[in-house]
Protein backbone atom coordinates (compact mmCIF):
# COMPACT_ATOMS: atom_id res chain seq x y z
CA UNK A 1 0.00 0.00 0.00
CA UNK A 2 1.45 3.43 -0.82
CA UNK A 3 0.94 5.26 2.24
CA UNK A 4 2.00 8.46 0.69
CA UNK A 5 -1.74 9.02 -0.06
CA UNK A 6 -2.09 10.29 3.69
CA UNK A 7 0.25 13.01 2.76
CA UNK A 8 -1.93 14.53 0.30
CA UNK A 9 -4.76 17.21 1.54
CA UNK A 10 -7.82 15.68 0.00
CA UNK A 11 -6.90 12.85 2.24
CA UNK A 12 -6.20 14.49 5.98
CA UNK A 13 -9.23 16.66 5.46
CA UNK A 14 -11.25 12.95 4.69
CA UNK A 15 -9.62 11.72 7.46
CA UNK A 16 -10.75 14.63 9.58
CA UNK A 17 -13.90 14.67 8.03
CA UNK A 18 -14.57 10.97 9.12
CA UNK A 19 -13.31 11.50 12.63
CA UNK A 20 -15.62 14.58 13.68
CA UNK A 21 -18.20 13.07 11.60
CA UNK A 22 -18.03 9.53 12.92
CA UNK A 23 -18.37 11.47 16.39
CA UNK A 24 -21.11 13.21 15.53
CA UNK A 25 -23.11 10.93 13.91
CA UNK A 26 -22.46 8.29 16.59
CA UNK A 27 -23.61 10.61 19.93
CA UNK A 28 -27.05 11.63 17.94
CA UNK A 29 -27.35 7.44 17.28
CA UNK A 30 -27.39 6.67 20.78
CA UNK A 31 -30.41 9.57 21.01
CA UNK A 32 -31.78 7.53 18.21
CA UNK A 33 -32.04 4.07 19.57
CA UNK A 34 -32.79 4.50 23.20
CA UNK A 35 -35.73 6.66 22.28
CA UNK A 36 -36.53 4.32 19.43
CA UNK A 37 -36.76 7.40 16.75
CA UNK A 38 -35.58 5.41 12.98
CA UNK A 39 -38.54 6.42 11.63
CA UNK A 40 -38.17 10.28 12.33
CA UNK A 41 -34.22 9.71 11.77
CA UNK A 42 -34.72 8.16 8.30
CA UNK A 43 -37.19 10.71 7.39
CA UNK A 44 -35.02 13.99 8.53
CA UNK A 45 -32.16 12.68 6.56
CA UNK A 46 -34.22 12.01 3.05
CA UNK A 47 -35.81 15.63 4.23
CA UNK A 48 -32.50 17.11 4.30
CA UNK A 49 -30.94 15.47 0.99
CA UNK A 50 -34.14 16.77 -0.76
CA UNK A 51 -33.53 20.50 0.90
CA UNK A 52 -30.00 20.09 -0.37
CA UNK A 53 -31.30 19.29 -3.78
CA UNK A 54 -33.40 22.46 -3.75
CA UNK A 55 -30.90 24.81 -2.65
CA UNK A 56 -28.56 23.50 -5.87
CA UNK A 57 -31.40 23.73 -8.28
CA UNK A 58 -32.82 27.07 -6.74
CA UNK A 59 -28.60 28.60 -6.11
CA UNK A 60 -28.62 29.02 -2.61
CA UNK A 61 -26.70 27.05 0.17
CA UNK A 62 -27.40 23.55 -0.48
CA UNK A 63 -26.88 23.22 3.69
CA UNK A 64 -29.52 25.77 4.31
CA UNK A 65 -31.79 23.98 2.67
CA UNK A 66 -31.05 20.35 3.88
CA UNK A 67 -31.21 22.21 7.49
CA UNK A 68 -34.76 23.61 7.18
CA UNK A 69 -36.24 20.68 5.32
CA UNK A 70 -34.81 18.18 7.98
CA UNK A 71 -36.38 20.17 10.94
CA UNK A 72 -39.42 20.89 9.23
CA UNK A 73 -40.00 17.00 8.72
CA UNK A 74 -38.85 16.94 12.44
CA UNK A 75 -41.38 19.49 13.54
CA UNK A 76 -44.20 17.77 11.58
CA UNK A 77 -43.30 14.24 12.60
CA UNK A 78 -42.60 14.61 16.13
CA UNK A 79 -45.47 16.38 17.46
CA UNK A 80 -47.80 13.95 15.48
CA UNK A 81 -45.60 10.85 16.87
CA UNK A 82 -45.91 12.36 20.25
CA UNK A 83 -49.51 12.46 20.36
CA UNK A 84 -50.19 9.08 19.31
CA UNK A 85 -51.61 10.54 15.93
CA UNK A 86 -49.55 8.45 13.71
CA UNK A 87 -48.01 5.62 14.09
CA UNK A 88 -44.66 5.06 13.55
CA UNK A 89 -44.82 3.36 10.71
CA UNK A 90 -47.64 5.08 9.14
CA UNK A 91 -45.19 8.32 9.28
CA UNK A 92 -41.90 6.45 8.37
CA UNK A 93 -43.86 4.85 4.74
CA UNK A 94 -45.34 8.23 4.08
CA UNK A 95 -43.02 11.05 4.85
CA UNK A 96 -40.20 8.95 3.47
CA UNK A 97 -41.61 8.88 0.01
CA UNK A 98 -42.76 11.97 -0.12
CA UNK A 99 -39.37 13.20 0.91
CA UNK A 100 -37.58 11.05 -1.81
CA UNK A 101 -39.88 11.99 -4.08
CA UNK A 102 -39.87 15.28 -4.00
CA UNK A 103 -35.94 14.96 -3.65
CA UNK A 104 -35.99 12.93 -7.41
CA UNK A 105 -38.48 15.87 -8.62
CA UNK A 106 -36.07 18.04 -7.77
CA UNK A 107 -33.10 16.04 -9.81
CA UNK A 108 -35.41 15.87 -12.41
CA UNK A 109 -36.25 19.42 -13.05
CA UNK A 110 -32.46 20.70 -12.45
CA UNK A 111 -31.49 21.75 -16.06
CA UNK A 112 -27.87 20.81 -16.96
CA UNK A 113 -25.27 18.58 -15.39
CA UNK A 114 -26.70 16.87 -11.90
CA UNK A 115 -22.95 16.13 -10.79
CA UNK A 116 -23.26 18.33 -7.83
CA UNK A 117 -26.87 17.30 -6.96
CA UNK A 118 -25.48 13.26 -7.32
CA UNK A 119 -22.12 13.93 -5.17
CA UNK A 120 -25.16 14.36 -2.62
CA UNK A 121 -26.79 10.61 -3.20
CA UNK A 122 -24.01 9.35 -2.51
CA UNK A 123 -21.65 11.21 -0.61
CA UNK A 124 -18.06 12.87 -1.71
CA UNK A 125 -16.22 12.91 1.46
CA UNK A 126 -12.85 13.01 -0.69
CA UNK A 127 -13.86 16.41 -2.01
CA UNK A 128 -14.67 18.15 1.56
CA UNK A 129 -12.64 21.19 1.70
CA UNK A 130 -11.64 23.22 4.82
CA UNK A 131 -15.43 24.75 5.00
CA UNK A 132 -16.81 21.60 5.60
CA UNK A 133 -14.38 20.10 8.17
CA UNK A 134 -14.68 23.55 10.01
CA UNK A 135 -18.87 22.81 9.95
CA UNK A 136 -18.39 19.37 10.71
CA UNK A 137 -16.55 20.38 13.93
CA UNK A 138 -18.61 22.98 15.17
CA UNK A 139 -21.51 20.22 15.13
CA UNK A 140 -19.11 17.72 16.61
CA UNK A 141 -18.24 20.18 19.67
CA UNK A 142 -21.93 21.42 20.01
CA UNK A 143 -23.01 17.49 20.03
CA UNK A 144 -20.71 16.35 22.36
CA UNK A 145 -20.38 19.29 24.67
CA UNK A 146 -23.91 19.92 25.03
CA UNK A 147 -24.48 15.70 25.97
CA UNK A 148 -21.64 16.85 28.28
CA UNK A 149 -23.36 19.53 30.14
CA UNK A 150 -27.04 18.47 30.08
CA UNK A 151 -25.96 14.34 30.69
CA UNK A 152 -28.46 13.57 33.66
CA UNK A 153 -31.03 16.03 31.91
CA UNK A 154 -30.71 13.55 28.46
CA UNK A 155 -30.35 10.24 30.79
CA UNK A 156 -33.72 11.01 32.17
CA UNK A 157 -35.65 11.89 29.29
CA UNK A 158 -34.09 8.86 27.22
CA UNK A 159 -34.94 6.41 30.07
CA UNK A 160 -38.60 7.69 30.07
CA UNK A 161 -39.58 11.13 28.89
CA UNK A 162 -42.91 10.85 31.22
CA UNK A 163 -40.57 10.32 34.44
CA UNK A 164 -38.54 13.14 33.44
CA UNK A 165 -41.63 15.14 33.16
CA UNK A 166 -42.58 14.27 36.59
CA UNK A 167 -39.62 14.60 38.27
CA UNK A 168 -39.83 18.59 36.73
CA UNK A 169 -37.37 18.21 34.03
CA UNK A 170 -38.21 19.88 30.64
CA UNK A 171 -38.00 16.76 28.78
CA UNK A 172 -40.35 17.83 25.92
CA UNK A 173 -38.13 20.71 25.55
CA UNK A 174 -34.94 17.95 25.13
CA UNK A 175 -36.84 15.78 22.97
CA UNK A 176 -37.42 18.59 20.73
CA UNK A 177 -33.33 19.87 21.46
CA UNK A 178 -32.78 16.25 20.08
CA UNK A 179 -33.99 16.21 17.27
CA UNK A 180 -32.49 20.12 16.26
CA UNK A 181 -29.05 18.11 17.39
CA UNK A 182 -29.97 15.43 14.72
CA UNK A 183 -30.82 17.66 11.99
CA UNK A 184 -28.14 19.80 12.12
CA UNK A 185 -25.15 16.48 12.28
CA UNK A 186 -27.10 15.43 8.70
CA UNK A 187 -27.00 18.32 7.50
CA UNK A 188 -23.43 18.40 8.60
CA UNK A 189 -22.22 14.97 7.26
CA UNK A 190 -24.66 15.42 3.96
CA UNK A 191 -21.68 15.87 1.58
CA UNK A 192 -19.58 13.40 3.27
CA UNK A 193 -21.61 10.42 3.27
CA UNK A 194 -24.83 11.13 0.53
CA UNK A 195 -28.61 11.27 1.71
CA UNK A 196 -29.68 7.70 0.99
CA UNK A 197 -26.62 6.53 3.73
CA UNK A 198 -25.86 9.19 5.93
CA UNK A 199 -28.45 7.74 8.17
CA UNK A 200 -27.15 4.39 8.57
CA UNK A 201 -23.88 6.10 9.72
CA UNK A 202 -25.85 7.62 12.35
CA UNK A 203 -27.67 4.17 13.62
CA UNK A 204 -25.36 1.64 13.12
CA UNK A 205 -22.34 2.60 15.57
CA UNK A 206 -24.76 3.26 18.29
CA UNK A 207 -26.66 0.41 17.62
CA UNK A 208 -23.55 -1.72 17.76
CA UNK A 209 -22.37 0.04 20.89
CA UNK A 210 -25.98 -0.88 22.35
CA UNK A 211 -25.46 -4.39 22.13
CA UNK A 212 -22.45 -4.16 23.86
CA UNK A 213 -22.81 -2.19 27.54
CA UNK A 214 -25.27 -1.61 30.01
CA UNK A 215 -23.34 2.06 31.34
CA UNK A 216 -25.03 4.88 29.11
CA UNK A 217 -21.78 6.66 29.28
CA UNK A 218 -19.68 3.85 28.26
CA UNK A 219 -22.35 3.72 25.46
CA UNK A 220 -21.48 6.90 23.74
CA UNK A 221 -17.91 6.37 24.47
CA UNK A 222 -18.21 2.63 21.63
CA UNK A 223 -20.87 4.61 19.33
CA UNK A 224 -17.82 7.32 19.19
CA UNK A 225 -15.60 4.54 18.77
CA UNK A 226 -17.39 2.75 16.51
CA UNK A 227 -18.05 5.60 14.75
CA UNK A 228 -14.41 6.80 14.02
CA UNK A 229 -13.03 3.36 13.70
CA UNK A 230 -16.47 2.75 10.21
CA UNK A 231 -15.04 6.27 9.02
CA UNK A 232 -11.11 5.12 8.71
CA UNK A 233 -11.70 1.34 8.32
CA UNK A 234 -14.11 2.82 5.30
CA UNK A 235 -11.59 5.02 4.09
CA UNK A 236 -9.02 2.46 4.20
CA UNK A 237 -11.04 -0.18 2.46
CA UNK A 238 -12.47 2.51 -0.37
CA UNK A 239 -8.84 3.74 -1.40
CA UNK A 240 -7.23 -0.21 -1.41
CA UNK A 241 -9.83 -1.51 -4.01
CA UNK A 242 -11.23 1.42 -5.79
CA UNK A 243 -14.62 1.67 -4.68
CA UNK A 244 -17.35 4.44 -3.82
CA UNK A 245 -16.18 6.12 -0.15
CA UNK A 246 -19.58 6.83 1.52
CA UNK A 247 -20.87 2.97 0.47
CA UNK A 248 -18.01 1.89 2.06
CA UNK A 249 -17.77 3.85 5.17
CA UNK A 250 -21.55 2.36 5.75
CA UNK A 251 -21.20 -0.79 4.70
CA UNK A 252 -18.02 -1.00 7.48
CA UNK A 253 -20.32 0.28 9.99
CA UNK A 254 -22.98 -2.26 9.55
CA UNK A 255 -20.20 -5.37 9.58
CA UNK A 256 -18.99 -3.73 12.96
CA UNK A 257 -22.72 -3.91 13.58
CA UNK A 258 -23.39 -7.51 13.06
CA UNK A 259 -19.84 -8.46 14.48
CA UNK A 260 -21.05 -6.76 18.24
CA UNK A 261 -24.77 -8.35 17.85
CA UNK A 262 -22.91 -11.66 17.02
CA UNK A 263 -20.70 -10.58 20.43
CA UNK A 264 -23.55 -9.10 22.41
CA UNK A 265 -23.81 -10.10 25.78
CA UNK A 266 -27.07 -9.29 25.81
CA UNK A 267 -27.85 -11.84 23.47
CA UNK A 268 -28.39 -13.69 26.57
CA UNK A 269 -31.20 -10.98 28.36
CA UNK A 270 -33.78 -13.60 27.33
CA UNK A 271 -32.80 -15.85 29.98
CA UNK A 272 -32.05 -13.59 33.18
CA UNK A 273 -35.88 -12.48 32.32
CA UNK A 274 -36.99 -15.86 32.79
CA UNK A 275 -35.18 -16.61 35.88
CA UNK A 276 -37.38 -17.56 39.28
CA UNK A 277 -38.88 -15.06 41.00
CA UNK A 278 -37.41 -16.05 44.20
CA UNK A 279 -34.13 -14.53 43.08
CA UNK A 280 -35.85 -10.81 42.89
CA UNK B 1 -54.05 20.49 59.93
CA UNK B 2 -52.97 22.32 56.76
CA UNK B 3 -54.87 21.78 53.28
CA UNK B 4 -52.23 20.85 50.83
CA UNK B 5 -54.73 20.17 47.92
CA UNK B 6 -57.44 22.12 47.28
CA UNK B 7 -59.54 21.38 44.21
CA UNK B 8 -62.95 23.44 43.49
CA UNK B 9 -65.19 22.69 40.20
CA UNK B 10 -62.73 21.25 38.64
CA UNK B 11 -63.82 20.27 34.48
CA UNK B 12 -60.87 18.63 32.35
CA UNK B 13 -61.38 17.68 28.72
CA UNK B 14 -59.46 16.35 25.68
CA UNK B 15 -61.29 17.35 22.81
CA UNK B 16 -64.73 15.75 22.79
CA UNK B 17 -63.97 13.70 26.32
CA UNK B 18 -64.97 15.52 29.40
CA UNK B 19 -63.04 13.22 31.82
CA UNK B 20 -64.38 15.33 34.97
CA UNK B 21 -67.13 17.10 35.41
CA UNK B 22 -67.17 19.61 37.77
CA UNK B 23 -64.60 17.85 40.83
CA UNK B 24 -63.89 19.46 44.29
CA UNK B 25 -61.68 17.59 46.56
CA UNK B 26 -59.74 18.97 49.52
CA UNK B 27 -57.06 16.56 50.97
CA UNK B 28 -55.23 17.60 54.81
CA UNK B 29 -51.70 17.55 55.22
CA UNK B 30 -50.48 13.52 56.12
CA UNK B 31 -53.32 12.06 54.81
CA UNK B 32 -53.93 8.84 52.81
CA UNK B 33 -56.50 8.72 50.45
CA UNK B 34 -57.57 5.92 47.95
CA UNK B 35 -59.73 6.33 44.67
CA UNK B 36 -61.30 4.18 43.48
CA UNK B 37 -63.64 3.86 40.49
CA UNK B 38 -64.46 1.56 37.03
CA UNK B 39 -61.66 2.35 34.27
CA UNK B 40 -62.73 5.64 32.40
CA UNK B 41 -64.19 7.64 35.81
CA UNK B 42 -61.29 10.38 35.94
CA UNK B 43 -59.12 8.93 38.84
CA UNK B 44 -55.92 9.41 36.64
CA UNK B 45 -57.12 12.95 35.00
CA UNK B 46 -57.64 13.84 38.96
CA UNK B 47 -54.11 12.93 39.71
CA UNK B 48 -52.71 14.73 36.60
CA UNK B 49 -54.80 18.20 38.11
CA UNK B 50 -52.92 17.53 41.11
CA UNK B 51 -49.41 17.58 39.34
CA UNK B 52 -49.68 20.13 36.66
CA UNK B 53 -50.69 17.57 33.69
CA UNK B 54 -54.35 18.18 33.40
CA UNK B 55 -55.34 20.83 31.18
CA UNK B 56 -58.09 22.93 32.88
CA UNK B 57 -61.45 23.87 30.77
CA UNK B 58 -62.85 25.69 34.58
CA UNK B 59 -62.24 25.65 38.29
CA UNK B 60 -59.27 26.01 40.04
CA UNK B 61 -56.44 23.75 42.00
CA UNK B 62 -54.36 25.15 44.36
CA UNK B 63 -51.31 22.46 45.76
CA UNK B 64 -49.17 23.03 48.64
CA UNK B 65 -50.23 26.46 48.53
CA UNK B 66 -49.89 27.14 44.89
CA UNK B 67 -52.38 27.67 42.13
CA UNK B 68 -51.75 25.21 39.73
CA UNK B 69 -51.34 26.84 35.60
CA UNK B 70 -49.72 25.74 32.92
CA UNK B 71 -46.35 27.40 33.50
CA UNK B 72 -46.01 26.38 36.94
CA UNK B 73 -45.65 22.48 36.06
CA UNK B 74 -41.95 22.11 36.12
CA UNK B 75 -41.52 23.70 39.73
CA UNK B 76 -44.75 21.67 41.60
CA UNK B 77 -43.70 18.54 40.14
CA UNK B 78 -40.09 18.92 41.45
CA UNK B 79 -42.09 18.42 44.95
CA UNK B 80 -44.53 15.28 43.97
CA UNK B 81 -43.30 12.13 43.70
CA UNK B 82 -45.91 10.14 41.00
CA UNK B 83 -45.56 6.46 40.76
CA UNK B 84 -48.05 4.90 37.39
CA UNK B 85 -48.68 1.59 36.52
CA UNK B 86 -45.96 -0.96 35.19
CA UNK B 87 -44.53 0.13 32.00
CA UNK B 88 -42.41 -1.96 29.85
CA UNK B 89 -38.69 -0.91 30.46
CA UNK B 90 -36.42 -2.14 27.82
CA UNK B 91 -34.16 -5.12 29.02
CA UNK B 92 -30.93 -3.71 27.49
CA UNK B 93 -31.70 -0.44 28.81
CA UNK B 94 -27.94 1.04 29.30
CA UNK B 95 -28.67 2.02 32.98
CA UNK B 96 -28.50 0.95 36.54
CA UNK B 97 -30.89 0.49 39.36
CA UNK B 98 -29.07 2.97 41.42
CA UNK B 99 -28.77 5.84 38.42
CA UNK B 100 -32.94 5.70 37.60
CA UNK B 101 -33.70 5.76 41.57
CA UNK B 102 -31.16 8.79 41.45
CA UNK B 103 -33.24 10.46 38.17
CA UNK B 104 -35.58 11.68 41.01
CA UNK B 105 -33.64 13.89 42.67
CA UNK B 106 -32.74 15.85 39.11
CA UNK B 107 -35.29 17.94 39.12
CA UNK B 108 -34.26 19.39 42.30
CA UNK B 109 -30.37 19.45 41.21
CA UNK B 110 -31.43 22.01 38.65
CA UNK B 111 -29.61 22.46 35.45
CA UNK B 112 -25.54 21.58 34.97
CA UNK B 113 -25.23 20.48 38.10
CA UNK B 114 -24.23 17.02 39.03
CA UNK B 115 -25.57 14.65 42.01
CA UNK B 116 -22.80 14.99 45.04
CA UNK B 117 -21.92 12.53 47.53
CA UNK B 118 -25.35 13.91 49.37
CA UNK B 119 -27.49 12.73 46.44
CA UNK B 120 -25.52 9.59 46.11
CA UNK B 121 -26.44 9.12 50.21
CA UNK B 122 -29.98 9.81 49.68
CA UNK B 123 -30.28 7.28 46.59
CA UNK B 124 -28.48 4.73 48.76
CA UNK B 125 -30.93 5.12 51.99
CA UNK B 126 -34.48 5.23 49.70
CA UNK B 127 -33.10 1.99 48.10
CA UNK B 128 -32.68 0.37 51.58
CA UNK B 129 -35.96 1.30 52.88
CA UNK B 130 -37.52 -0.52 49.37
CA UNK B 131 -35.64 -3.02 50.18
CA UNK B 132 -33.52 -2.90 46.86
CA UNK B 133 -30.20 -2.32 47.78
CA UNK B 134 -29.15 -6.06 47.00
CA UNK B 135 -29.84 -4.78 43.36
CA UNK B 136 -28.11 -1.29 42.96
CA UNK B 137 -25.68 -2.21 40.16
CA UNK B 138 -28.46 -4.46 38.21
CA UNK B 139 -29.59 -3.20 34.71
CA UNK B 140 -33.01 -1.46 35.37
CA UNK B 141 -34.82 -3.39 32.41
CA UNK B 142 -33.66 -6.94 34.45
CA UNK B 143 -36.12 -6.96 37.35
CA UNK B 144 -39.37 -8.39 37.87
CA UNK B 145 -42.37 -6.25 37.75
CA UNK B 146 -42.80 -6.19 41.64
CA UNK B 147 -38.79 -4.68 41.68
CA UNK B 148 -39.84 -2.23 39.07
CA UNK B 149 -42.60 -0.96 41.07
CA UNK B 150 -39.95 -0.71 44.15
CA UNK B 151 -37.32 1.14 41.85
CA UNK B 152 -40.43 3.24 41.03
CA UNK B 153 -41.16 4.30 45.02
CA UNK B 154 -37.44 4.63 45.90
CA UNK B 155 -36.69 6.81 43.14
CA UNK B 156 -40.15 9.14 44.38
CA UNK B 157 -38.69 9.14 47.78
CA UNK B 158 -35.29 10.53 46.62
CA UNK B 159 -37.20 13.45 45.29
CA UNK B 160 -38.13 14.06 49.01
CA UNK B 161 -41.35 15.11 48.30
CA UNK B 162 -44.08 16.63 49.60
CA UNK B 163 -46.67 14.76 47.99
CA UNK B 164 -47.05 10.69 46.39
CA UNK B 165 -49.50 10.45 44.17
CA UNK B 166 -49.65 6.42 42.69
CA UNK B 167 -51.83 5.65 39.56
CA UNK B 168 -52.52 1.99 39.99
CA UNK B 169 -48.91 1.02 41.12
CA UNK B 170 -50.08 -2.46 41.13
CA UNK B 171 -51.67 -3.24 37.85
CA UNK B 172 -49.99 -6.59 36.16
CA UNK B 173 -48.36 -7.36 38.93
CA UNK B 174 -48.70 -11.14 40.67
CA UNK B 175 -50.27 -11.48 44.11
CA UNK B 176 -47.21 -11.45 45.91
CA UNK B 177 -45.67 -8.54 44.66
CA UNK B 178 -48.93 -6.52 44.99
CA UNK B 179 -48.92 -7.79 48.44
CA UNK B 180 -45.63 -6.55 48.96
CA UNK B 181 -46.08 -3.11 47.37
CA UNK B 182 -49.25 -2.48 49.36
CA UNK B 183 -47.12 -2.82 52.34
CA UNK B 184 -44.36 -0.58 51.06
CA UNK B 185 -46.75 2.04 50.70
CA UNK B 186 -47.92 1.65 54.16
CA UNK B 187 -44.66 1.43 55.63
CA UNK B 188 -43.77 5.09 53.91
CA UNK B 189 -46.69 7.02 55.05
CA UNK B 190 -46.23 5.36 58.75
CA UNK B 191 -43.00 6.09 58.31
CA UNK B 192 -42.93 9.63 56.63
CA UNK B 193 -46.41 10.58 57.11
CA UNK B 194 -46.46 11.76 53.57
CA UNK B 195 -49.38 12.67 51.79
CA UNK B 196 -50.67 9.93 49.38
CA UNK B 197 -52.97 9.64 47.15
CA UNK B 198 -53.46 6.23 45.49
CA UNK B 199 -55.67 5.50 42.48
CA UNK B 200 -56.94 1.74 42.01
CA UNK B 201 -59.89 0.18 40.01
CA UNK B 202 -59.76 -2.97 41.82
CA UNK B 203 -60.73 -2.59 45.19
CA UNK B 204 -58.65 -5.53 46.62
CA UNK B 205 -56.05 -3.81 45.99
CA UNK B 206 -57.02 0.23 47.65
CA UNK B 207 -54.44 0.20 50.77
CA UNK B 208 -55.85 -0.61 54.28
CA UNK B 209 -53.91 2.80 55.43
CA UNK B 210 -56.54 5.11 53.46
CA UNK B 211 -57.60 7.33 55.71
CA UNK B 212 -60.53 8.09 53.49
CA UNK B 213 -61.83 6.71 50.27
CA UNK B 214 -63.12 8.96 46.95
CA UNK B 215 -65.47 6.65 44.60
CA UNK B 216 -65.25 8.12 41.42
CA UNK B 217 -67.29 7.32 38.09
CA UNK B 218 -68.40 9.35 35.27
CA UNK B 219 -65.77 11.97 35.92
CA UNK B 220 -67.71 12.99 39.13
CA UNK B 221 -66.92 12.21 42.91
CA UNK B 222 -69.60 10.05 44.07
CA UNK B 223 -68.37 9.31 47.28
CA UNK B 224 -66.03 10.58 50.14
CA UNK B 225 -65.77 8.87 53.98
CA UNK B 226 -63.89 6.82 55.71
CA UNK B 227 -63.39 2.89 54.16
CA UNK B 228 -66.32 1.87 56.48
CA UNK B 229 -68.60 4.69 55.55
CA UNK B 230 -68.03 4.54 51.77
CA UNK B 231 -66.94 1.18 50.77
CA UNK B 232 -70.58 0.06 51.53
CA UNK B 233 -72.31 -2.73 49.19
CA UNK B 234 -74.64 -0.53 47.79
CA UNK B 235 -72.26 2.09 46.86
CA UNK B 236 -69.54 -0.29 45.11
CA UNK B 237 -73.10 -2.00 43.35
CA UNK B 238 -73.78 1.60 42.29
CA UNK B 239 -69.90 2.27 41.21
CA UNK B 240 -69.33 -0.72 39.03
CA UNK B 241 -72.84 -1.43 38.20
CA UNK B 242 -73.04 -4.75 39.27
CA UNK B 243 -75.66 -6.17 41.41
CA UNK B 244 -75.77 -6.51 45.68
CA UNK B 245 -75.10 -9.87 45.97
CA UNK B 246 -71.97 -9.99 43.11
CA UNK B 247 -70.65 -7.65 45.59
CA UNK B 248 -71.06 -9.74 48.13
CA UNK B 249 -69.73 -12.68 46.36
CA UNK B 250 -66.56 -10.62 45.30
CA UNK B 251 -66.08 -9.31 49.09
CA UNK B 252 -65.89 -13.13 49.63
CA UNK B 253 -63.28 -13.79 47.41
CA UNK B 254 -61.60 -11.16 48.34
CA UNK B 255 -61.03 -11.95 51.92
CA UNK B 256 -60.66 -15.38 51.55
CA UNK B 257 -57.45 -14.63 48.70
CA UNK B 258 -56.12 -12.70 51.96
CA UNK B 259 -56.67 -8.69 50.98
Amino acid sequence: MDISIFGYQFMQNAILSALLGGIACAVVGVFVVLLHLPFIGVAMSHAAFAGALLGIWLGFNPLLGAFTFSLLSAAIIGPLADRGQLSPETSLGVIFSFMLGIAFLFLGLMPGTKSAALELLWGSILTNTRGDIVLLAIVAVVVVGLVFAFYKEIQATIFQRSIALAVGLPATLIFYGILFLTGATVTATLRSIGGLLIFSLILNPAAAAYQLTYNLKRMFLLAAVFGVLSGWAGLLFSYLFNIPSGATIVITSSVIFMLAAVFSPKRKVKGWQNKPASEG
Amino acid sequence: MTTVIDIKDVVVSYREDVALRGVSLQVESGEFIGIIGPNGAGKTTLLTVVNGFGKLRSGSVRVLGNFVTEGRGHSLRKKIGYVSQLENIDPKMPMSVREVVMIGRYGLLGLLRNPGKTDWEIVDDTLALTGMSHLAQRPIGHLSGGEQQRVAIARCLAQEPELFLLDEPTASLDWKAKTEILGLVKQIHDLRQLTTLFVTHDLSTLPAACDRVVLMKEGLIRVVGSPDKALTDENLSQLYDIPLSAVKERRKEASLAGY
